[in-house]
């Protein structure tokens, strides 16, 4: 298709060629020509953020819970600067996202113009990629290699600068199937002889472990679903990532939990203690890994990335393999089925007897009260209120957050949305958004706590104005909790700046916005107040007053190995588990 | 915690990139974002029908880091190839340098019969000055240069080494 149209128009017709349905967005003066032609048509619905930091993670959001690239429209200036804090976001965690952004008329670029910024400047660390359109006959193409790029290999990121003399300049639009990027190639398959490789190294397993992360969910529903048969085939325990949540059902025997940091001990032991390890679409990120000379010290480690960059960048794998987790997931179990291959039934037996002794540590325990809501236990009861709806969480940054990836258990993928990576406060609100516009009869929940909530407190009114029922639901603790922890384990106890002062009235804050809100102080209450919750077709503040002390274990020290983990109930030196090095670490 | 320390390895690295604008920017970004090293680095048009630039890097690193390098650059979205010319094929390496040196008498002799050693040419001339052009590795300039200092040196410019693989086969 060939036909000549303004830039805007060029925009929205792109978008609907790549089948969007949704955007997010602020209008300024530099894409005042991109709004009016939204203005002209129905297919393309906008929602209108409060902030533009809260479009990208919007967009994440929906596309992290539809599969599907997120879409986000910001003006020059601070419009894009703004953004810069949700691109860096969505590349740390692989989300794809196609951002436009206005830019001042070509003839002002680089004469300090009002509301100028070097966008593809700035932008250029924290995105996939990203383009400046000097001339209106590019723009087709590379809106199309935009979305292109944004979804192909490992997702990520792109902007799309476009001046507003482009914008209202006519051209030529050319339709995204004359488009094929000149470049952009990644590798899909793995080859055979790796395959053949990794199947005999699993079936040579005495205690293997598949530790598995937001790779297998980027790969799309059928890898989680390959995943599965492969771990039903091999009977191997499965343990995963922040990000990888939701992949492997948490009602699975051979669900260890989450590791890392404030992983489970056994899924945290079983990594230290297995001999062959098969990460799927994971990065050994630090939270991971603990510390990396003593990290899974005994095993052959295999490595399924779509990134080579991933590869033997924080540890040194055996056996590498690059392609699609989908792909590469698929051509396992066909191997495994075509060779008929059979685990060493005794050794895993031994193994899971092993790991069944760790899990009988009870790690996640703690300490119930009927006087103060414990916040692991407001999580286990909105777990309990929810799991037989359609729900999707989304998460804030801190211990909440932790708190709601180990007592909230997830069946199936794409249910999950949280900033991994980058560990961004402010991120769960609009996330939830974004899930809520894919999904609008689901039950969205963020699950927040009072500090990061109030990062982006102002999407409140996107979420009344749009009419999505969303639910905050803050464990609040009148700290920045994690901070506090931290504090108090690497710092005396001197807790500099982390208490909440002056917090809002939450319950108020809500009806101010035209929500409606909710306070829980017992946990007698919580069952009824939980309820009360769901069943309101409204956006709800739920203000959870929790234990203020509250730590989050089991926690790895920073600069500790797996097998040196914290456990709530230790009776420990905290300040000298950790080391001066440590300290240093994050 | 820090890795054990690895020796860290010389790589020339030849890079074709689409010739767009930002393509250098973000190669040189990659290297300061992730702190590697940058010994030499080189860009220039090779053809202009394609719109391909050449880049070559000499870097230094750990194998590992090396090795990190490579993928990071590969997977930059307006990179054709990576090749290491360290590593995968027997290559050459040469660069271009112009040096001043200023002075008479013996020492302006001196300087000539140095040049017609090293084989570098008189491309301007004075009655107190030469400008010498010289090719060929680096340590052959650094040496030329180091001879020039005592006879007047007044400054270098240099290109950076180029690279490029032996035997019939391109990048």
């Amino acid at each position: 298709m060939e036909k000549q149209m303004t830039g805007a128009e060029m925009v929205i017709q792109a978008f609907a060629d790549q089948g969007v349905s949704h955007i997010f967005g602020y209008p300024g003066g530099a894409v005042l020509p991109i709004y009016d032609a939204l203005f002209h048509q129905n297919e393309i619905e906008h929602i209108l953020v409060r902030h533009e930091q809260a479009a990208v993670h919007s967009a994440e959001g929906y596309a992290r819970s539809s599969g599907k690239v997120g879409v986000v429209l910001v003006t020059s200036g601070p419009g894009a600067t703004n953004a810069v804090t949700g691109l860096t976001d969505a590349l740390m965690d692989s989300i794809p996202v196609v951002c436009i952004s206005g830019q001042v008329a070509t003839h002002l670029i680089g004469n300090d113009a009002f509301q100028e910024c070097d966008t593809v400047g700035i932008t250029r660390p924290c995105t996939k990629h990203n383009y400046l359109v000097r001339d209106v006959n590019d723009l087709a193409r590379v809106l199309h290699e935009a979305f292109y790029v944004a979804q192909n290999g490992r997702p990520g990121p792109v902007v799309v600068d476009i001046p507003k003399d482009v914008q209202f300049a006519t051209g030529t639009y050319v339709g995204r199937e004359n488009i094929v990027h000149k470049t952009y190639r990644p590798k899909l398959n793995a080859e055979q002889p790796q395959i053949a490789a990794a199947v005999e190294m699993i079936a040579g397993a005495k205690k293997p472990i598949f530790y598995t992360g937001g790779g297998v969910i980027n790969a799309g529903p059928e890898a989680s679903r390959l995943l599965r048969e492969l771990a039903r085939l091999t009977g191997v325990p499965v343990t995963s990532t922040l990000m990888g949540l939701g992949a492997f059902p948490a009602a699975s025997r051979q669900w260890l939990g989450m590791l890392g940091m404030h992983g489970t001990y056994e899924a945290n032991m079983a990594m230290h203690d297995c001999d062959v390890m098969v990460c799927i679409g994971a990065r050994f990120d630090d939270r991971i890994t603990g510390r990396l000379d003593a990290f899974s010290p005994g095993s052959k480690k295999i490595h399924i990335d779509i990134d080579p960059s991933s590869i033997n960048k924080n540890v040194k794998v055996d056996l590498p393999i690059i392609g699609d987790c989908g792909r590469v997931l698929a051509d396992l179990v066909s191997a495994w089925k075509a060779r008929d291959l059979q685990m060493d039934r005794a050794a895993l037996d031994a193994w899971w007897g092993q790991i069944d002794r760790w899990r009988a540590r009870n790690c996640l325990a703690y300490r119930a009260s009927d006087e103060i809501i414990k916040p692991q236990y407001a999580i286990e009861r909105l777990y309990a209120a929810t799991k037989d709806k359609d729900v999707y969480i989304s998460t804030e940054v801190g211990q909440h957050q932790m708190w709601a990836a180990q007592f909230f258990r997830f069946e199936e993928p794409n249910r999950w949305m949280t900033s991994g990576g980058l560990g961004t406060m402010g991120y769960g609100l609009p996330a939830a958004i974004g899930a809520q516009k894919a999904h609008p009869d689901a039950l969205c929940i963020d699950i927040a706590g009072e500090a990061s909530i109030l990062m982006n407190m102002q999407e409140m009114s996107t979420a009344v104005q749009f009419d999505l029922p969303v639910k905050i639901f803050i464990l609040n603790n009148k700290y920045m909790g994690m901070v506090r922890q931290w504090q108090e384990l690497l710092h005396g106890g001197r807790y500099s700046h982390s208490y909440s002062e002056a917090l809002p009235d939450f319950v108020k804050l809500a009806d101010a916005y035209g929500g409606v809100g909710i306070r829980c102080e017992k946990p007698g209450d919580l069952d009824a107040a939980i309820a009360e919750m769901i069943s309101v077709r409204r956006p709800v503040i739920f203000d959870c007053i929790v234990d203020q002390q509250e730590n989050c274990f089991p926690m790895i020290p920073s600069g500790r190995a797996h097998n040196e983990m914290i456990l709530g109930d230790m009776a420990i030196d905290l300040d000298a588990a950790i080391t001066d090095e440590g300290k240093m670490l994050v | 915690m820090p890795q054990t320390s690895e020796p860290t390895e010389r790589h020339t690295l030849s890079v074709l990139v689409d010739n767009e604008p930002g393509v250098l920017a973000r190669v040189i970004g990659l290297f300061s974002g992730r702190g590697y090293n940058i010994d030499s680095l080189t860009v220039s048009e090779v053809s202009h029908e394609g719109h391909l630039s050449r880049i070559t890097i000499v870097t230094t690193g750990t194998p590992m880091v090396i090795e990190q390098i490579k993928n990071q650059l590969d997977r930059l979205v307006p990179v054709h190839r990576v090749r290491d010319l360290t590593v995968e094929a027997a290559s050459l390496e040469r660069e271009l340098a112009m040096v001043k040196v200023r002075g008479v008498g013996e020492a302006r002799g001196e300087a000539l019969r140095l040049a017609e050693a090293f084989r570098a040419r008189v491309i301007d001339a004075t009655r107190e000055s030469f400008v010498f052009e010289i090719t060929g590795k680096s340590d052959k300039i650094d040496q030329f240069a180091w001879l020039m200092e005592p006879l007047g040196l007044v400054e270098v410019a240099r290109t950076g080494v180029v690279a490029i693989s032996r035997g019939p086969e391109g990048m």
